[in-house]
């Protein structure tokens, strides 16, 4: 029997993260703060919204590109939280989540060969699905002393005549940065000047701290008929397994995208769309809670870490810390794997999101105050036994 | 402090009632001095009217009983409801004391050491009072929540233990 595998599979590397994963979950009594998801449950009034429609009946495909009332719900939404007006009918679509927007985005515009820019560290998920679109990845190193953001001199050495896309994710993940109005605004003259398009995966816009509200690049001048905005219920509503986002841009990317998304998927969960409408209509004070909850978690957890001495930036969005392990002489991995071993706490190690997340390790803050006090009591015994 | 600052320091510390001042002061964003005085003046005003421990006491001795009692009352002497709740509320059995609309007026919460213990409590205390017509009885068999915090089944937490 000959081998049936594709190559371009098999030389996509798996997640680093599935050993220290196996790990965490087979030592007894660890507390982790290595979650991505929040720890609420999605809100009552949401997972009845979905319950009543599943009583309904409602359990048929909905058209390929989603329920109209929730792309209307969506565009409404959007315009309230970013300004940015996307027409219902053709300029937006539903997905199986932000994950399946992100790869459909990719697969709809990369010709072999094209490059891809992207900010290191990253979300794990870009690089596998540039290269399974046939693209090239370049990956940005982005710096702890710029507060992870993209400088404008970062973008401008990383194009060549071959680059396509700039894949920007911020609130991001791993590091909890943000880029502000101003800090987009910089890219601005460079992504114009290449004629670039930008995938912007905004899944976290709603976890955004600190005096200004989140900006999309989608927002600024000249950028919406060259942007995809990537969203989603996930974060933001607590609808991590409902599976649901969505996707924004000019229509004629979205169509091709829809062209995708009708051939591999034929239309995202129908129970979710229904509950997902509710979110949309009835959930900012849900929204606005939450985020509340989070922000106080993050001013407790930051001035945990600085009392710790562990340097790290102060991160403005996502559920995320970021901070730098790199004086304790350890790598990452050997940092995690021995606050495991030795206080049963995981953290996740930064290297899992790409080399510049080698000295780092990613802390999630989607925990009680609780929880949170006493992973610092056992974080705190760690550092002082290295000292 | 401004109002809506003041109602998320009420909303915190109704969950969890010994964070302390320093560390309200960091998850607030406000001078600690400020949250001191602003919460010194909730309790003078008795917006915080105290700050108690949940305890399941079916955990610690197995004779803790507690009663739901309805009181039917008619109130003397143009006194109103109230001379009558600070009467019944003196009794140190009394958890809780309630005016309620419907069927009956008061629902007193008593707690005792045996059912024998809080039914004589009822009818030998509680219905003696003269303003009182009738008392209706309900022991409670589970206790499931309490205080917005659950007792028995405890949330455990379900997502994975690390996930990118």
């Amino acid at each position: 029997m000959r081998n049936f595998l594709s190559e371009k599979v098999l030389n996509i590397k798996p997640s680093g993260i599935r050993r220290f994963f196996d790990l965490a979950s087979t030592t007894e009594g660890v507390i982790s703060l290595g979650v991505g998801e929040p720890d609420f449950d999605t809100p009552w009034h949401i997972r009845e919204a979905g319950i009543t429609a599943l009583q309904q009946g409602k359990t048929f495909y909905t058209s390929n590109s989603g329920l109209p009332e929730l792309k209307k719900a969506i565009c409404s939404y959007t315009l309230r939280h970013t300004g940015v007006e996307y027409n219902p009918d053709n300029e937006v679509f539903v997905t199986v989540g932000g994950s399946e927007a992100i790869d459909l985005a990719l697969r709809a515009v990369i010709n072999p060969g094209d490059e891809i820019i992207y900010t290191d560290p990253s979300y794990v998920s870009y690089l596998p699905c540039i290269e399974l679109a046939d693209g090239v990845p370049v990956p940005i190193k982005l710096k702890n002393e710029n507060r992870f953001k993209l400088t404008p001199d970062e973008l401008e050495n990383a194009i060549t005549e071959k680059t396509k896309a700039l894949i920007l994710a911020f609130p991001n993940n791993p590091t909890g940065a943000i880029m502000t109005r101003d800090d987009l605004e910089a890219l601005l003259p460079i992504i114009l000047k290449h004629d670039l398009l930008v995938i912007t995966d905004e899944i976290y816009s709603a976890l955004t701290y600190g005096r200004e509200k989140h900006t999309s690049i989608s927002s600024l001048e000249n950028m919406k008929e060259r942007t995809i905005v990537i969203n989603g219920f996930s974060k933001a509503f607590a609808m991590t397994g409902w599976r649901l986002g969505y996707a924004m841009g000019p229509k004629e990317i979205i169509s091709q995208m829809i062209k995708i998304h009708q051939f591999a998927i034929m239309c995202a969960p129908t129970t979710s769309q229904y509950a997902a409408i509710e979110a949309l209509n009835n959930g900012d004070k849900d929204v606005e809670n939450m985020r509340d909850e989070y922000d106080r978690r993050r001013r407790y957890l930051y001035n945990e870490l600085k009392e710790m001495g562990l340097s790290c930036f102060e991160p403005e969005g996502a559920f995320y810390m970021f901070p730098d392990i790199r004086q304790f002489g350890m790598t990452s991995e050997e940092f995690a794997t021995k606050l495991l071993n030795e206080q049963k706490l995981a953290v996740v190690p930064g290297d899992a999101f790409g080399g510049s997340g080698e000295g780092f390790i990613r802390i999630s803050y989607a925990y009680s105050v609780s929880e949170l006090k006493e992973a610092v009591r056992r974080l705190n015994l760690f550092i002082a036994s290295l000292k | 402090m401004e109002k809506s600052l003041e109602l998320k320091l009420l909303d915190i510390l109704s969950s969890n009632s010994r964070l302390t001042p320093e560390e309200l002061s960091v998850m607030l964003g406000v001078d600690e001095n400020e949250i001191r005085q602003t919460v010194d003046r909730l309790e003078k005003e008795k917006v915080i009217c105290g700050y108690n421990t949940l305890i399941d006491w079916d955990k610690v001795h197995d004779d803790d009983v507690t009663a739901m009692v309805e009181l039917r009352v008619t109130p003397q002497g143009g006194e109103g409801y109230d001379k009558l709740a600070e009467k019944i509320s003196s009794f140190p059995q009394v958890d809780t004391l309630y005016l309620m609309s419907g069927a009956y007026d008061f629902l007193v919460t008593v707690r005792g050491r045996s059912i024998k213990e809080v039914s004589l409590f009822v009818s030998g205390k509680l219905a003696q009072i003269d303003e009182v017509q009738s008392t209706t009885t309900h022991f409670t068999l589970s206790k499931y929540k309490e205080l917005g915090v659950l007792f028995k089944s405890k949330k455990t937490d379900e997502r994975m233990l690390v996930s990118l």
